[in-house]
């Protein structure tokens, strides 16, 4: 085997080699201001409103109501993400919470089915949706931009078809899904709720102990790894965040909102997703260049399909929330949700050309956006002024990412 | 007023955040000729250029342009533009789905009060397609036409606006040999009339048939200016010696071939176009090639290896694809890539940026993206396992890159082709077809990639590189077909082969070949 020989090959011209290794890592870092800059931007609205609210927004039964309001949200976010990161965008998924939320209402109604027959119904419904908006995208060619747009209108339609104008008087077992919280069986402790707690405490070992991980395998391979100190501070803020916002909820009227877990629980099963597996991968590499990921061997139809009943069964699921927030399946319910959706995940860092954006940045983004309701209805800012407001946040949070970019781009 | 220079780049330093990209680069071009500027990737050309064409403006460099004898102050490109210096990238900058015409003028446009003036414009087009010798109706769809002419309709555009300086940026670097010729004999047309031009080019052959003047840029400093007039002659080798430093008296490794059993066949494979349905682009084509055996494929544009490697490839082009499919002896269907890649046939695209990767995700995911389900348990990637054979392909085939986790898309062309390589590397397929494995790379990486493919040989796989650089195929193969208008009108060992020969088998007329 000839191997190179060193008399032919031209070494690695010298100024090369480093100049290459400076350009990277003042990108590296300009990568990681950015994952941090959202949080911080979370914190500082947060602070901001905390300070305008006269210290309102951090009241105990305040942070509760702030994720029983945006669950919703949060779980569309997370479906949104997958279907922009692969280059699509969904208009429909507000019309498709209305539709479920009246099917899962007529369930319970009319065929007496008890609740989680109900949430299961609503579920594959949902799926199913998915499946049929799938098949058009990625076995017909349909830009995705168009069968929403198209499922937008129908399934905006078959709601009103489905519930009318209001299906009222659901179960108090159904409600419970999104008003209530986790037992209190562990008792108090100096009025805090003891459960809240022990989730709290558990959430923070699991993240400390998943980072060391990662952290470790990276050095066992000798692979680059942010400063110890950076680090360490990370590790310390998520502790501190998640440590106030534990206290903050175990002082509330219930405790845990159950919706809280399982939008905890959906975030680290999808970013998981995202992040490991092969399915994710595929989704970034369809998003970051279609051709080559198909060139790879990748069934970008099988993918794109799946990623559309994933947002399906996800919009069943944000049905089932809102359905049992209000008590009721409104045929005008989801109005905008598809917007909201979008917004998280831009405001969260996602790129508008696909292949580009993560799990945390579009629910940070959808806390961003709920923060902000609450914050402005709090101080009984008029609804039409939110709106407004909400429409600069986007926008501005979008053009200082781009800004970002085009500086550290333009070395 | 200095009468003998058009230009002069005095003590141009241009500094990138903790990078110095050019150190004290000096550029004399003197009115009239045509001044080559020869590098290896990476060295600092194009960054010379988008200093003098303003992309860069004035105050984010050191040094002074000097034009006619007046130091310039460029604030943009149309600053530059207005002094007649016009720039042609290597990606072409014309908008598909305008016309000829209206691409000469866009921003630019013979209007009076805002309102266009058609036949002014189509007129005008027309006079201007006739001087650079473009027989095409100016209101032809630019998308309609091909890249050779698409070239010629950008040098259109830059004669319109009344072009002094021309700078074109690897000018041929996607044409075929005949659209080049052309290309190259235009330039030196414009020459005649007065119009200097500066180009930049990896064809050292071109460069030594036109270049008045070859100034060399290594490590963004200028090493020489070579008078190609002057009393002895200048080759390629000493041009090439500039660019790398050293001489570099092989082009290509040493190979010995040890050739085995026949790993894949084609039997009379047929591909039609897949809008044009009743048009074969690859017409009735068969071969072979065998384990240990570097095999090429020679044609113009338009010949049809492309067409022909990716219909193979999972039908990854075409309609109405026939034909028969041998893979160590036993007939096979790969309908799509992923069958394909199942029967272990690999295929590395000729424009890695469009096809072959995704240069917004780090090397690591790249380098796997090909073969994820070998290293993933239970749909579950194993990221430790995928990080250590993306440090090993590093080292392996000397990628440049600071970590396995930089971004593709800011490793250079070498760098990123590498990548493209060692994805299939990881695939471990038994066929590798390479599809212009070397376009757009520097010397050096040049021999590097020869180094890998001959590897890939001895380790008993078959290799079928599709080049439009003879001279690559003749040092790297050990049997070539030449392709003509889709079919297969000659093969040739290694022993009997030349420049000529192949060529003359490439340009054969279908009619004329007994099938």
């Amino acid at each position: 085997m000839s191997t190179t020989t060193d008399v032919n090959v031209p070494s690695p011209t010298p100024p090369g080699a480093p100049r290459v290794s400076i350009g990277q890592r003042l990108q590296g870092l300009g990568g990681n201001a950015r994952q941090y800059g959202i949080f911080g931007a979370l914190v500082v609205i947060v602070l901001l409103f905390q300070v305008l609210t006269d210290g309102k927004l951090l009241l105990a039964n305040n942070v509760a109501a702030l994720f029983q309001q945006n669950a919703h949200i949060m779980v569309l976010a997370i479906g949104m993400l997958m279907v922009i990161v692969a280059g699509h965008i969904d208009l429909s998924v507000g019309s498709v919470v209305a539709f479920v939320g009246g099917v899962v209402a007529t369930t319970m109604r009319d065929f007496d089915a008890p609740w989680l027959v109900a949430v299961l119904v609503g579920l594959a419904l949902g799926a199913l949706v998915g499946a049929w908006q799938g098949f058009w995208v990625a076995y017909v060619g349909i830009p995705a931009f168009i069968v929403t747009l198209a499922g937008m209108l129908v399934f905006r339609g078959l709601a009103l078809v489905v519930v009318g104008e209001t299906l009222a008087g659901l179960p108090s077992s159904f409600i419970r899904i999104s008003k209530g919280s986790l037992p209190n069986v562990l008792g108090f402790l100096n009025n805090m709720d003891v459960v809240t707690l022990v989730i709290g405490a558990l959430a923070v070992a699991a993240i400390v102990v998943s980072q060391l991980r990662a952290r470790s395998a990276l050095r066992k391979h000798d692979l680059h790894v942010e400063a110890s100190g950076l680090f360490l501070a990370k590790i310390a803020m998520i502790a501190v965040g998640i440590g106030i916002l534990t206290v903050i909820l175990s002082f509330s009227a219930g405790g845990t909102p159950i919706v809280l877990v399982i939008v905890g629980v959906l975030v680290v099963a999808y970013s998981f997703l995202m992040g490991r597996t092969v399915f994710g991968r595929h989704i970034y590499a369809i998003g970051g260049n279609r051709a080559a990921a198909a060139l790879s061997g990748v069934n970008t139809r099988k993918v794109d399909f799946w990623i559309f009943v994933n947002m399906g069964l996800l919009a069943g699921a944000a049905a089932v929330f809102t359905t049992a927030r209000a008590g009721a399946a409104i045929a005008s319910a989801g109005q905008n949700y598809e917007l909201d959706a979008i917004a998280a995940c831009f405001i969260g860092g996602a790129a508008v050309t696909g292949g580009i954006g993560r799990i945390a940045g579009a629910i940070v983004g959808a806390l961003i956006m709920g923060v902000l309701n609450m914050g402005l209805s709090i101080l009984s800012v008029d609804p039409s002024w939110q709106m407004a407001i909400k429409g600069m946040v986007l926008l501005l949070a979008v053009a200082f990412d781009l800004l970002n970019k085009r500086r550290a781009g333009t070395q | 007023m200095d009468t003998e220079h058009i230009l002069e780049m005095r003590g141009i330093t241009k500094t990138f955040p903790g990078v110095k990209a050019l150190s004290d680069v000096t550029l004399a071009v003197r009115r009239g000729e045509i001044h080559a500027i020869c590098g290896e990737n990476g060295a600092g050309k194009s960054t010379l250029m988008k200093v003098l064409s303003g992309i860069y403006p004035h105050g984010t460099y050191d040094g002074e342009i000097v034009l006619d004898g007046e130091v310039q102050e460029f604030r943009g490109i149309r600053d530059s533009e207005r002094q007649g210096i016009v720039i042609i990238h290597q990606e072409l900058a014309l908008s598909p789905y305008l016309s000829i015409a209206e691409n000469i003028f866009l921003g630019n446009e013979r209007a009076a009060r805002g309102v266009v003036d058609w036949n002014r414009t189509n007129a005008e087009a027309s006079r201007l397609l006739a001087r650079v010798g473009l027989a095409e109706r100016p209101d032809t769809r630019v998308s309609d036409i091909g890249v050779g002419k698409q070239q010629l309709v950008e040098i259109a555009k830059a004669l319109s606006k009344e072009v002094r300086l021309l700078i074109l940026d690897e000018p041929t670097a996607a044409l075929n040999d005949e659209d080049s010729a052309h290309l190259l004999a235009l330039i030196e047309g414009l020459r005649g009339e007065g119009i200097t031009s500066i180009i930049i080019s990896h064809k050292l052959n071109e460069i030594e048939k036109i270049a008045d003047t070859t100034t060399i840029i290594r490590d963004g400093q200028t090493i020489e200016s070579l008078d190609m007039h002057g009393d002895d002659p200048v080759t390629e080798e000493r041009i090439i010696r500039g660019m790398v430093g050293r001489p570099l008296d092989h082009r290509f490794p040493d190979h010995t071939p040890v050739i085995g059993e026949e790993v894949l066949r084609i039997e009379d494979w047929t591909v039609h176009h897949p809008v044009d349905q009743a048009r074969k682009v690859v017409d009735g084509a068969s071969l072979t090639v065998r384990r240990g055996e570097i095999v090429g494929l020679a044609g113009l544009m338009g010949a049809g290896r492309t067409e022909l490697a990716m219909s193979v490839f999972g039908r990854s082009y075409g309609t109405r694809i026939s034909g028969r499919l041998f893979k160590n002896g036993v007939e096979v269907t790969a309908g799509s890539v992923q069958e394909a890649i199942g029967h272990g046939i690999a295929y590395a695209t000729e424009d890695r940026k469009r096809f072959g990767l995704n240069l917004i995700d780090t090397v690591q995911h790249n380098i796997s993206a090909a073969a994820l389900g070998t290293l993933s348990r239970g749909g579950v990637v194993d990221r430790e396992e995928e990080s250590k054979i993306a440090e090993r392909y590093r080292k392996d085939l000397n990628i440049r890159t600071p970590t396995v986790t930089a971004l593709v898309g800011k490793l250079s062309g070498g760098n990123q082709q590498k990548v493209v390589l060692a994805k299939w590397l990881f695939a471990d397929p038994d066929v590798l077809i390479l599809d212009e494995p070397t376009r757009g790379i520097d010397v050096g990486a040049k021999y590097e990639i020869y180094t890998i493919i001959n590897r890939l040989a001895d380790a008993g796989k078959g290799v079928l590189v599709i080049s439009s650089e003879l001279p690559e195929l003749l040092g790297v193969c050990d049997r070539i077909y030449a392709l003509s208008q889709g079919r297969v009108t000659g093969e040739v060992a290694r022993a009997d082969a030349t420049q000529e020969h192949l060529m003359h088998f490439m340009t054969m007329d279908k009619d004329g070949i007994a099938r």
